[in-house]
């Protein structure tokens, strides 16, 4: 990004901003199981978080993921979702299928939480760093050395 | 030709304007979206998923096929649409040496 557009009002206002974007995404990421919300919701809300202070900082922004490390990070989300899969697969059970988990917990069904618990964190890593990977490579066409060679 | 392609494509629009109407209405008991598989979601979600949110448990468990190459899919588009994205030179800022030519034409 060649300078970041933030003024007095927008560095002021995304201190926050910014933290109550990030807590609400957690906040729905940890809940979807019991209220509405879940994975998507919560990438969503957590790439805006991360964007916003990177729009306004620029580079300088300390909560910075960018460039490769994003695209990684969005494989991994979706290698997350299918090895909570082979998991099930380890514990004895058919693909995606929670009960078998191969850790037990005491209540039965909290290790069944457990496991969509995880798929949520795959999806919404997934979700998060492709949103940031769009933006990411949308920013880059306007840099110094990202024009016409 | 056209004129046949018109005539037919009002006739299809006429139809299916004229069957809509015989459609049930949303959330109507009767009706078999709200008698195959929708009354055992309800009743069994909770014992089944362990979750108390119906659309947790639909997309996440009993539909968690789907949703993970939902997730795959999102992650294909969204890389495709980057390298095409870095890839192409169509729509980006000119150089500097473009800029210079456009004031010689002024």
């Amino acid at each position: 990004m060649r300078e970041p557009f933030g003024g007095l009002i927008l560095s002021t206002a995304f201190r926050i901003l910014v933290p109550f974007t990030i807590v609400y995404g957690v906040y729905v990421l940890c809940l979807g199981e019991f209220s509405p919300g879940g994975g998507f919701q919560a990438g969503a809300l957590l790439s805006v978080g991360v964007l916003l202070s990177r729009m306004i900082l620029g580079d300088k922004a300390k909560f910075n993921i960018s460039g490769k490390t994003s695209v990684v990070l969005a494989g991994v989300g979706t290698f997350l979702y299918t090895f909570t899969g082979w998991l099930t697969l380890f514990g004895g059970g058919n693909f995606l299928d929670y009960n078998f988990m191969p850790i037990q917990m005491e209540p039965a069904h909290e290790m069944h939480a457990m496991a969509i618990f995880l798929i949520e964190i795959g999806v919404t890593t997934c979700v998060m760093m492709t949103i940031i990977n769009l933006m990411d490579s949308i920013i880059k066409r306007g840099d110094d050395d990202g024009s016409v060679k | 030709m056209r004129g046949l392609v018109a005539v037919l494509l009002a006739i299809i629009t006429g139809v299916f304007c004229s069957v809509v109407t015989y459609l049930p209405e949303i959330g109507a008991v009767n009706t078999a979206p709200n008698q195959h598989v929708t009354p055992t979601y309800i009743a069994r979600s909770v014992e089944d998923t362990g979750s108390p949110n119906i659309v947790t448990g639909v997309i996440i468990d009993y539909r968690g096929f789907d949703t993970m190459w939902e997730t795959s899919v999102m992650f294909l588009a969204g890389l495709t649409t980057v390298l095409l994205l870095t890839s192409n030179n169509v729509g980006r800022r000119p150089e500097k040496e473009d800029d210079e030519e456009g004031d010689v034409i002024k």
